[in-house]
């Protein structure tokens, strides 16, 4: 029997699909079998959430991985007794492998890992593991030998631009902090990832929290900075607990603190936890909210660089971009720039969810398009149904249908579709999405977190929902899709900060590309994607029902009746259309009208 | 919710009395040991640091983290994502509302469980997701809820 070593995901989703079971079964065989020689360790997200719980057995005399996917704790059993017993791969379950053989090898295919090199294949607990795959070594190099400016120029050299959402070049950001005058100056990292449908920062939090940090000590040195926060969700509780634990260690090793790597530069860092504010993702209101006030944002100049945290030179940067940092300084700024677009270098990690095949986290050089991601890394639409629209950008993006597929994922190109790049979050949707009530959600979220302070975001926002929401209810006149467009431009031009400047796009895109879709809810009074309650009816189809009696027992109103050998009828003035009719029928006798 | 080793609110407020820009820590710690910021909480914050009761009351508003009256034994968020809500979040609201017999979003008259809903968990891959007490459940379907709720 060889020596191994086990790892399993254990990122937030990974737990949530059920690793800890297998993870504790794991341990148990080991214990029971008596197998010290097997090590087994926890690691981050290697971003293939459709097939979580995912198990990686390596061989560490011969190097062979072998990643098993689904795995359950009744799987565990056998990949004990077959593979590590016996070393015989249960080749049906392997999704990856070093030699190549998983069913889902091309995942990989098109992507470059440069922020998720290390995420679900080091204990993101371990710093040894952080050392060992060239951690540090970035600070390293600073520290011995770059200036202050060596490293702006590198970064400006490297055209890595912001990966929270507005795409501005952070050399640049960090040579205005840098010139910034003050006695005191703060760097920040905006881990306050609020966008719905994106998740990259908690991944890389809860993967690799060791270079967000590295970012952060090499950002602080180049700006003159020797204090430092993490602004993280407190929705995020993992993410939380690997950055203190990540923080400690750090300081031990005289990575963070006093007189970093015996220096006389010293950079002491804290974490800020959120407290449930979308707006808190803008610069000006983070600041508010580490300040301990309401988080609303102000009128620019003066910019952070200028007066941020108490009026100090205040330097901000997001997670993704931080992350990038240590891998520019470590191979150099020209090969980031190799990666990429003329105008947008270096990769976009973006998560994928809605009506794809493979969810997950993915990692490639701007410039790929998006049917690339969609239909080549992601495999397609589930059940294999029409793809209608990708959602990119989340509340501040818009909804890019099908006749854009072949647009190139850059900051430029996006934007010219109406769409932005944002934060990265991607969701796909289908034939069986309404795109009203798509646009109808992202509304509902804003005018919920305007913070309130500029007019046409506070009350703009809320007409915009209000107008979307009658239509889905069949309420709608063909006057409101005018008086949408006019509103949305409105506030576009009248809101202070980029909340208010990008709620209405997705209204405006949807507008544009699925106008036909407005007018078979407002004219035709239907739902083409059967979706809003109000535009569809449930009918039993007489020829399919075998008169079973299921529908009529689970309907919470008692709206279907019959009798047996004649089929079941549902009575429209009390039907409530909550579907569990057509979930429960054996025979497909359910349709929707 | 333990509340016997917890810090009393005085003592919170104490610890925090040497930083910058404490007031939503302090009140990050009061719910973390109270389970919310009870009227009494803010007047005492308010008599022992320099932050008047109105000041505090806007901050803990603003903040959707921020409970102002005592919830339930258990708290159950909805997510509201995007990719939740393209694979049916409202079939989740309507499931635990249905089997918890609320209307509406808030705690269940035998004060067992508070419902609410929240921007996104992150763990968009695995929707509809719902988190019970911190733990995320995921690919939730009606009897998934009901199964998931009856272990409480």
């Amino acid at each position: 029997m060889g020596k191994y070593k086990i790892t399993v995901g254990m990122g937030s989703c990974g737990i949530a699909a059920g690793a800890k079971p297998v993870y504790d079964k794991l341990n148990k065989l080991i214990l029971e079998k008596n197998h010290p020689e097997i090590t087994l360790e926890e690691t981050g997200c290697v971003g293939m959430c459709y097939k979580e719980p995912l198990v990686e057995v390596i061989d560490t005399e011969t190097g062979q991985k072998t990643l098993y996917g689904g795995v359950t704790p009744e799987k565990v059993e056998k990949i004990f007794t077959e593979h590590i017993e016996n070393n015989s791969v249960i080749r049906d379950w392997v999704v990856k492998s070093s030699k190549k053989d998983g069913s889902e090898e091309n995942l990989f295919d098109k992507q470059y890992r440069i922020v998720l090199s290390r995420t679900g294949i080091i204990n993101p607990e371990s710093i040894q593991d952080y050392l060992n795959s060239n951690g540090y070594e970035a600070l390293k190099k600073v520290m011995n030998s770059m200036s202050q400016t060596d490293v702006i120029e590198e970064i400006k050299k490297s055209g890595l631009r912001g990966r929270g959402g507005a795409g501005f070049p952070t050399g640049l950001k960090w040579e205005f902090a840098n010139k910034a005058k003050g006695d005191k100056k703060y760097m920040v990292c905006n881990a306050d990832e609020g966008d719905p449908g994106a998740f990259m920062d908690r991944s890389v939090l809860e993967g690799d929290p060791h270079s967000v940090i590295e970012g952060m000590v090499i950002g602080a040195y180049a700006i003159g900075a020797n204090e430092g926060f993490i602004y993280c969700r407190a929705e995020y509780p993992l993410a939380i607990k690997r950055l203190n634990i990540a923080i400690e260690q750090a300081e031990k090793e005289g990575y963070l603190g006093n007189n970093i790597l015996g220096t006389d530069f010293s950079f002491h860092l804290s974490i800020k936890q959120g407290a449930g504010a979308f707006v808190c993702g803008e610069e000006t209101a983070l600041i508010a909210s580490i300040e301990g006030k309401r988080g609303m944002p102000r009128i620019r100049p003066p910019f952070p660089a200028q007066s941020g945290i108490w009026g100090k030179p205040t330097n901000i940067n997001n997670v993704e971009t931080l992350a990038n940092i240590a891998w520019i300084i470590r191979n150099g700024a020209d090969k980031f720039a190799s990666l990429g677009t003329e105008k947008s270098k270096g990769t976009k990690v973006f998560s994928l969810s809605g009506k794809v095949k493979r969810t997950g986290l993915i990692e490639v050089p701007m410039g790929i398009t998006l049917r690339e991601i969609i239909f080549d890394i992601a495999g397609g639409i589930k059940e294999d149904k029409k793809f209608k629209a990708v959602q990119v950008g989340g509340p501040s993006g818009g909804c890019i249908p099908e006749s854009l597929l072949d647009t190139p994922v850059d900051y430029d190109s996006l934007s010219a579709t109406g769409a932005i790049m944002g934060s990265g979050g991607m969701v796909v949707m289908d034939e069986d999405t309404c795109m009203v009530s798509v646009a109808k959600y992202f509304l509902n979220f804003t005018q919920n977190e305007s913070c309130g302070k500029c007019t046409f975001c506070r009350v703009g926002t809320k007409r915009m929902y209000e107008t979307l929401d009658r239509i889905t209810e069949g309420k709608g006149v063909p006057e409101d899709l005018d008086k949408l467009e006019e509103l949305a431009y409105m506030t576009k031009e009248s809101s202070l900060c980029g909340l208010g400047q990008t709620a209405p796009n997705p209204v405006l895109t949807t507008l544009k590309y699925f106008r036909d879709e407005y007018k078979a809810h407002i004219i035709d009074k239907k739902c083409p994607a059967k979706e809003c309650k109000a535009l569809i009816k449930y009918e039993i189809d007489p020829d399919k029902c075998k008169s079973c009696s299921i529908c009529a027992r689970n309907c919470p109103v008692n709206a279907i009746s019959g009798e047996k050998g004649i089929p079941y009828v549902i009575d429209q003035s009390a039907c409530i259309k909550c579907g569990n009719c057509l979930r429960v029928c054996p025979f497909g006798a359910v349709e929707v009208k | 919710m333990d509340t016997k080793n917890a810090l009393s609110v005085e003592e919170i407020i104490q610890k925090h009395s040497n930083e910058k820009g404490t007031l939503i820590p302090i009140l990050q710690e009061i719910q973390e040991s109270f389970g919310y910021i009870s009227k009494d909480a803010i007047e005492t914050i308010s008599r022992l640091t320099n932050y008047a009761e109105s000041d505090i009351y806007g901050v803990a508003t603003f903040y959707s983290q921020f409970k102002l009256e005592e919830p339930g034994l258990h708290n159950i968020k909805i997510c509201q994502g995007t990719a939740c809500h393209v694979n049916g979040a409202d079939t989740v609201k309507d499931v635990i509302f249905e089997e918890l017999k609320l209307i509406d979003y808030g705690t269940t008259d035998d004060k067992k469980f508070t419902v609410e809903h929240v921007a996104c968990l992150g763990c968009c891959s695995l929707a509809p997701v719902m988190m019970i007490d911190g733990v995320v459940y995921g690919k939730l379907t009606p009897d998934k809820i009901r199964k998931i709720l009856k272990s409480f």
